[in-house]
């Protein structure tokens, strides 16, 4: 078995060699040659798992109630892929990813694979790395696949579009129960999960909750991509999506509490997005939102490679001295150099 | 490519000093690395198992109960197993100097006690790392 080649890791990968799994997610992350090609060969592979997203504030107890969740599957005799991701420091490009320390019970099952994944580059980056690493675990065969991501913002929405069901998950104690439930969880969530049930104020946080769910779920999954609407066609099941009423569940993840009732939620998010054709409808949008988003960096890429440094160079020193509007450089940059499309 | 360096720490047998554990890990990430810690009491096929899943390029084993002569030996062998021969090892805590030379005779890169400089661990990692691409 050949664990440097194309072939050789993705025919132990799909044997279920879990080294070659482990080796063909770091090549994606670290984007080498093998990367595209692995891929192409694993994407025929994929589309049987169940996507779920966790994501909260900070210290909520995600990767605890991973950790009780996955276990509540074990149990159903569902195998489960895991990634866990935490940012990258913006000053020495590392990473301390610590998720681990609380899925400490899953550890020696190997029905289960846990990867930390640290955010690097840029969001949109993080968001294509993240669905490429969730297809080859998908490949490889696990049935379940969970996400974990740190707080809710753009990264976490454009994260939110490559799961099925997303969990977000609230505890109390945060300070001020409304402030602390962010605008913006309303768009991604399709259950709320409140930890830390033993904790004083749960029921204060589950009241905030309810409280903003019924001013209204604002029009669900019209995600914005960098500033602009996908331009995708989305008949039917987007009334589909907002008959759907986020549950409340409270977990004691630490104890296990409440661990089954949320996977239960998770199941009949599921069997709803499958009966009530979701499902189809969010692989379309992962779809448009994954096609622009390599279009984009494939054109730019292909742009600037055959863009001389000088013309590039010329056109960044006119900007500046304001010669000429930043939007008329780039249309003469592309006059200039063309639009020319290579076989990759 | 984005290459970055994985590194593993973890503690080994059921030693609860975690500060240097903790310590070390912080340091390593302010130094560039992608750091995965895993926190206290793991077996040796837990930390094999992690290494393999995370697929490392080091694994810092933080010891402080005394154990290493036995703990190191047995990580070694379940990285083994798992065919992670090629994984750098490194070891800190409380190691009296007569088992160093021991624990290098392992396989073990670097041995490291109190007050070590991260730059020390640093060099030792590229240069590991240097002789394996190499
Ligand atoms: C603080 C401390 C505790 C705290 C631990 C708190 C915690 N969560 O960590 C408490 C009070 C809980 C504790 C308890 C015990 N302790 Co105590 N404890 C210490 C003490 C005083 C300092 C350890 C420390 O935190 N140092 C600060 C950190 C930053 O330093 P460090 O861990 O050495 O890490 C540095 C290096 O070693 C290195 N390093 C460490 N790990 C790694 C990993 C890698 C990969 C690398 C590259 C480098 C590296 O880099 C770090 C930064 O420079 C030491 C004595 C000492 N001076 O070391 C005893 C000591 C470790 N404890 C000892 C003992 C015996 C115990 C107890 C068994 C006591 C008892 N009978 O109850 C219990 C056991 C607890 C348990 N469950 O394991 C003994 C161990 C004896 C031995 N090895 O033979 C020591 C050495 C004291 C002694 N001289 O007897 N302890
Ligand atoms: N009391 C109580 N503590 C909990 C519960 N769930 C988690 N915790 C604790 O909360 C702390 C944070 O838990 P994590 O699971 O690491 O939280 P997280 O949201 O993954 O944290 P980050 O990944 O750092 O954002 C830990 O000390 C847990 O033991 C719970 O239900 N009740
Ligand atoms: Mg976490």
């Amino acid at each position: 078995m050949d664990l440097t080649t194309v072939t050789g890791l993705t025919e132990a990968l799909l044997a279920g060699n879990r080294r070659a799994l482990a080796r063909v997610i770091s090549h994606i992350e670290n984007n080498t040659d093998l990367a595209r090609p692995l891929l192409a060969a694993l994407y025929p592979h994929a589309g049987q798992a169940h996507i779920i997203g966790v994501t909260g504030s900070p210290g909520t107890g995600k990767s605890t109630l991973v950790n009780a969740l996955t276990q509540v599957y074990r149990q159903q005799g569902l195998t489960v892929g895991i990634i866990a991701i935490d940012p990258t420091s913006p000053f020495s490009g590392g990473a301390l990813l610590g998720d681990r320390v609380r899925m400490r019970d899953l550890a020696g099952d190997p029905g289960v694979f846990i990867r930390s994944m640290a955010t690097r580059g840029s969001l949109g980056g993080l968001a294509q790395a993240t669905a490429d690493v969730i297809m080859v675990l998908d490949a490889a065969g696990f049935e379940r696949i969970i996400i974990e991501t740190v707080g809710v913002g753009q990264s976490e929405v454009e994260i939110a579009s490559a799961a099925y069901t997303t969990v977000v998950v609230e505890a109390p104690g945060l300070g001020d129960e409304v402030q602390a439930i962010k605008a913006g969880v309303l768009e991604i969530a399709d259950i709320f999960a409140v930890n830390k049930a033993d904790r004083e104020g749960v029921d204060r946080t589950v009241m905030a909750l309810k409280m903003m769910l019924s001013l209204g779920v604002p029009e669900k999954f019209q995600v914005m991509h960098h500033g602009r609407m996908l331009p995708v066609e989305i008949p039917q099941a987007r009334q589909d999506a907002s008959a759907w009423t986020p549950p409340i569940i409270k977990t004691i993840a630490t104890s296990g509490q409440g661990a089954k009732e949320l996977v239960d939620a998770i199941e009949n998010h599921r069997l709803y997005l499958e009966q009530s054709g979701g499902r189809l409808w969010r692989d379309r949008l992962r779809a448009a939102t994954e096609l622009r988003m390599i279009l984009r960096d494939y054109l730019l890429e292909n742009l600037l490679a055959r863009t001389p440094p000088e013309a590039l160079q010329a056109a960044i020193e006119a900007v500046a001295r304001r010669d000429i509007d930043p939007y008329t450089a780039v249309q003469r940059l592309v006059e200039e150099v063309g639009v020319e499309v290579t076989a990759h | 490519m984005d290459r970055k360096v994985r590194v593993l720490v973890a503690k080994p047998g059921l030693d609860g000093h975690d500060r240097g554990a903790k310590v070390i890990a912080r340091a390593l990430r302010d130094a560039g690395y992608e750091v995965i810690y895993t926190g206290i009491r793991q077996t040796p096929a837990m930390i094999a198992e992690a290494a393999l899943q995370e697929d490392v390029d080091v694994v810092g084993l933080s010891i402080l109960s005394g154990a290493h002569m036995a703990l190191v030996p047995r990580v070694i062998e379940e990285l083994k197993k798992l065919g992670l021969e090629d994984v750098v090892i490194l070891v800190g805590g409380i190691i009296p100097d007569e088992d160093v030379p021991a624990l290098l005779e392992m396989g073990v890169a670097g041995v490291f006690g109190p007050g070590t400089l991260t730059s020390e661990i640093v060099e030792t990692i590229e240069n590991a790392l240097g002789r394996q691409l190499a």
